[in-house]
C-alpha cells in the first residue's frame, strides 16, 4: 500500500531511514539540517530506538558509530561547518569499516558563509574531507520523494559495503516540500549485515571471505570478543606496524568500493538519445535544469540532461560513454566547479560549458537556457 | 593449598618496584630482571604482584600434593 | 606464563605491554581487571573504549569487547555505545589529555546526563605517547617538552571537574594504593550513573625525567608518602593540600541514569500516553 504524503525533503530523509532500520540517531543543531535532527527525536523512541543531542559534531559522529559497533543502524545529520567537524571520526568508520549514514545538508560556505542558502559546496568534502586514502560512498538526492528512497539506499550500501555513506542533500530539497509516496509494502528491499558463519573466521574480525572485498561481521557486545581500532590492523583487529598488512588493508578499502562501482552507481538520464548539448547536474540543481531543459525541447534544442544519482564513485563509465555521442556539456552546480573538475577529467571530446553560484542564490531556468543557447 | 611466588623474567622490564615495596626484601634487580634473592623470608602477601607493572611477578596457588 | 588474572581478563598474545619500564597505566591496567573479576560480570558483558595515548592501548590488551577510538572521543564512542546495548558495562579508560584536554567536552556532557558509562582516567600528568608535552593536569611550574621554561597553565582537578559537571559518582586513586584503588573502580563499576575515578599513575620516562623526580620507583614512593584520604583532605587548608595525592570517594549520588530514564519514554509511547 502507498500512502501518499505532503512533506519535507529532511523529514522524508528521517522516514526512510526509519524504514530502512535506523534505531539511533545522535546529532547537534546547524541550519539547514535541524529537521532532521528534530524529526528523529520525534520518531525514534515511537520505534523502540534511541535519540540523543549530543554536545557537538563531533561526539555526534563518534556516537553514531559506537551504537553501529554493537550492531544497531545508526545516522546523524549535520551541514557544511559540522561536516568538516565529523571528519576525523567519518575516517574513523571506514578504517574500521563500521556501517553508517552522514546526511549533509549542504549551505554556503566557506566557514559560516550563508547558513540559510542553497550550495553544493560539500562535493569535494564528502570525497575527500577526511585524511588518508579511503574509499567512500556519497548519494545526492534531487527531490523529496528521493529523499526517502535514497535514503534507504544509503543504509544499504553502508551495510553491504561496511563503510559510511554520504547522503548528500542541499538546502533546496532539505526545505522543499512535497507529495510524496511512503510505501507500506514489504517490497522495499531492505540489507542486513552480512554475518560470519564459519567458526574459524569468529575470532577474525577483519577476515575476507574468498570471492567476497567485504568482512563479514561478527557483531562486538555478542559472544566473541574481539578489538576495533583506527590503526592499521590485520585480519585480527590488532595493531599492526606490518607494512605489508597494512597496504593491503588500505588497498582493500579502495577496491572494495571500486570492484563493485556497477552495484553502488546509478545515474539518470533525459532526453540523451539524441541530445547535441547535456547538462550535468545533481541534487536541487536537477530542478532548475529539469525546467530549462523542457523549456528548450518545446523550442525544439536536443538538450539532455545527466545526472549523477551516485556522486561518489562518479559515474565515471556512463559519462564516458555519453560524452562520445554529444557535442557539448555543460556542468550546472551550485559552487565554483567542483564536479566540473571530474567532468574535465572525464570527458576528453566535447566542449564543456559551466553554470555555478556562489552566492547562495538558485541557478534560475533561464540562465541554463542562455549557457545553453551561447554554445556555439 | 599453598602459596608460591612465580617470576617471568622475560616480562620483566627492570623497573624495581616489586623489589623495593617487599616488605621482606625477598626481591632483587640484578642484570635488569627482577630476582628471587631470599625466597623463604616471602610471607605471599602479595604487594609485588599488585604494584607489578609488566604482570611479570606473581602469587600462585597451588594444591598440595596428597 | 602469566597469573591466572592476567590470562582470563587480558590478551596474553599481546602482552608484554608497550609501555614503558615502571609505567603506572600497567598496574591501573591490573586494578581494573582485578575490579572486574571482584564483580564477576562476564567479559562479554564488558565493552572497554579507549581514544588515543598511552592510556589508550589498554583496550588492544584488556580481554573484553575493546574499541580503541579517536583521540579525546572515547566517551562519545562509549556514549552511543551504552545507549544501543544499556544492558553492556561500558568502560572507558583515558589518559589525561584525552580525557581532560581534546575529549573535555565530552567528558562534562556525559557527566551532566549521568550516562550510565564508568571512566577510569590513567592520569600521569603528562603527554606520553608523543613524548613529554604538558597537559592540563601538570601543575604548575612544572616542565614539559612544550613548557621548556616552566608551566604557566593551572591545572585540572579532573575528579573536581567530573563532580561539577554532574557525575553521580567520582574518587580517587593511586597506582601506589592498588588494594584501595580496585576497590574505587569495583563502586565505579557497580554504580548506575556516570562513574569516573581518576587514578593518579606515574610517568618516569617523560614526567619523572623532564622534572627531576627520579625513577618510578622514587615517583611510587612519593605517592605513598604524600597521599592523604578524602576525609584527612577536608579538614586540611588549601595551601597544605597543595601537590597531595587523595584517595578515595568524593562523590556518591543516587541521580537518575540517562538510558533508564529514555527507556521510560518508549515504554510511555509504546502504552500510547
Amino acid at each position: 500500500m502507498k500512502n501518499r504524503v505532503l512533506m519535507q525533503g529532511n523529514e522524508a530523509c528521517v522516514e526512510g531511514a526509519i524504514k530502512a532500520g535506523m534505531r539511533f540517531f545522535a546529532g547537534y543543531p546547524i541550519t539547514p539540517s535541524t529537521e532532521i535532527a528534530e524529526q528523529s527525536a520525534v520518531r525514534l523512541p515511537q520505534v523502540g530506538g534511541h535519540f540523543i543531542q549530543m554536545e557537538d559534531e563531533i561526539a555526534s559522529m563518534a556516537a553514531i558509530i559506537g551504537a553501529s559497533a554493537v550492531g544497531t543502524k545508526s545516522m546523524t545529520a549535520t551541514s557544511g561547518p559540522g561536516f568538516s567537524l565529523k571528519q576525523e571520526n567519518i575516517g574513523y568508520a571506514c578504517m574500521t569499516e563500521i556501517p553508517c549514514v552522514i546526511v549533509d545538508v549542504q549551505r554556503s560556505g566557506p566557514s559560516t558563509g550563508l547558513p540559510t542558502s542553497p550550495s553544493q559546496s560539500d562535493v569535494m568534502q564528502a570525497r575527500w574531507g577526511t585524511h588518508g586514502d579511503h574509499s567512500i560512498i556519497a548519494i545526492s538526492p534531487s527531490s523529496v520523494q528521493e529523499c526517502y528512497h535514497l535514503a534507504i539506499r544509503a543504509f544499504n550500501l553502508a551495510e553491504k559495503y561496511r563503510t559510511p555513506v554520504i547522503f548528500l542533500m542541499d538546502e533546496i530539497v532539505g526545505h522543499l516540500r512535497e507529495g510524496i509516496e511512503i510505501d507500506d509494502d514489504e517490497n522495499i528491499e531492505i540489507i542486513e549485515r552480512k554475518m560470519k558463519q564459519r567458526p574459524d573466521t569468529l575470532h577474525l574480525p577483519y577476515h575476507v571471505c574468498e570471492g567476497e572485498d567485504v568482512p563479514r561481521f561478527h557483531l562486538t557486545g555478542y559472544d566473541i570478543r574481539y578489538n576495533i581500532t583506527g590503526l592499521a590492523h590485520g585480519a585480527d583487529g590488532f595493531p599492526t606496524n606490518n607494512n605489508e598488512i597494512a597496504g593491503q588493508l588500505v588497498t582493500r578499502l579502495m577496491q572494495k568500493i571500486e570492484h563493485n562501482v556497477d552495484d553502488i552507481v546509478q545515474v539518470e538520464e533525459k532526453y540523451c538519445d539524441d541530445a547535441e548539448t547535456v547538462i550535468v547536474c545533481y541534487g536541487g540543481t536537477t530542478r532548475c535544469v529539469m525546467s530549462a531543459v523542457e523549456e528548450l525541447r518545446a523550442k525544439g534544442k536536443k538538450v539532455g540532461y545527466f545526472r549523477p544519482i551516485t556522486i561518489w564513485p562518479f559515474p565515471e563509465k556512463q559519462l564516458k560513454a555519453l560524452s562520445e555521442k554529444v557535442k557539448n556539456i555543460i556542468v550546472a552546480e551550485h559552487n565554483y566547479g567542483q564536479i566540473l573538475l571530474e567532468v574535465q577529467r572525464i570527458v576528453k571530446n566535447c566542449k564543456i560549458g559551466f553554470v555555478g553560484k556562489v552566492d547562495g542564490t538558485v541557478i534560475m531556468p533561464k540562465e541554463i537556457v542562455k549557457a545553453v543557447e551561447e554554445v556555439k | 593449598m599453598t602459596k608460591r611466588l612465580v617470576v617471568d623474567p622475560s616480562w620483566c622490564k627492570g623497573c624495581g618496584i616489586c623489589a623495593e615495596f617487599c616488605p621482606k626484601k625477598v626481591l632483587k634487580i640484578v642484570k635488569e630482571k627482577v630476582t628471587v634473592v631470599n625466597p623463604d623470608d616471602c610471607i605471599k602477601c602479595g604487594l609485588c604482584e599488585l604494584r607489578c607493572p609488566d604482570y611479570a611477578i606473581y602469587i600462585e596457588e597451588v594444591r598440595d600434593e596428597e | 606464563m602469566a597469573s591466572e588474572l592476567i590470562t582470563k581478563y587480558m590478551r596474553e598474545e599481546h602482552l608484554p605491554h608497550i609501555w614503558c619500564p615502571g609505567c603506572g597505566h600497567g598496574i591501573l591496567m591490573r586494578d581494573v581487571a582485578q575490579a572486574v573479576k571482584n564483580l564477576g560480570i562476564d567479559q562479554e558483558k564488558v565493552c572497554l573504549v579507549s581514544g588515543i595515548g598511552c592510556a589508550s592501548r589498554a583496550a588492544g590488551y584488556m580481554d573484553f569487547q575493546t574499541m580503541h577510538t579517536t583521540h579525546g572521543r572515547a566517551i562519545a564512542f562509549a556514549t552511543g555505545v551504552k545507549m544501543a546495548r544499556p544492558d553492556l558495562e561500558v568502560i572507558v579508560i583515558a589518559g589525561d589529555g584525552d580525557c581532560a584536554a581534546i575529549g573535555g567536552n565530552h567528558l562534562i556532557h556525559a557527566a551532566r546526563r549521568n550516562i550510565g558509562i564508568t571512566v577510569i582516567v590513567f592520569n600521569n600528568d603528562i603527554y606520553g605517547m608523543t613524548g613529554g608535552q604538558y597537559s592540563p593536569t601538570t601543575p604548575t611550574g612544572e616542565f614539559g617538552t612544550t613548557a621548556p621554561y616552566g608551566n604557566i597553565d593551572r591545572p585540572f582537578d579532573i575528579a573536581v571537574l567530573a563532580a561539577a559537571a554532574g557525575a553521580s559518582y567520582v574518587a580517587k586513586g593511586t597506582a601506589y594504593h592498588a588494594t584501595q584503588t580496585i576497590k574505587l573502580i569495583e563502586n565505579g563499576i557497580k554504580h548506575k550513573g556516570f562513574a569516573l575515578i581518576d587514578c593518579a599513575g606515574i610517568c618516569a620516562t617523560y614526567y619523572g625525567r623532564k622534572n627531576k623526580k627520579g625513577s618510578a620507583v622514587d615517583m611510587m614512593k612519593f605517592q605513598r608518602d604524600n597521599t592523604i584520604t578524602v576525609e584527612q583532605a577536608k579538614s586540611l587548608p588549601r595551601e597544605e593540600r597543595e601537590g597531595k595525592f587523595i584517595l578515595g570517594k568524593l562523590v556518591e549520588n543516587d541521580f537518575p541514569e540517562f538510558t533508564d530514564e529514555y527507556q521510560k519514554i518508549i515504554d510511555r509511547l509504546k502504552e500510547g500516553k
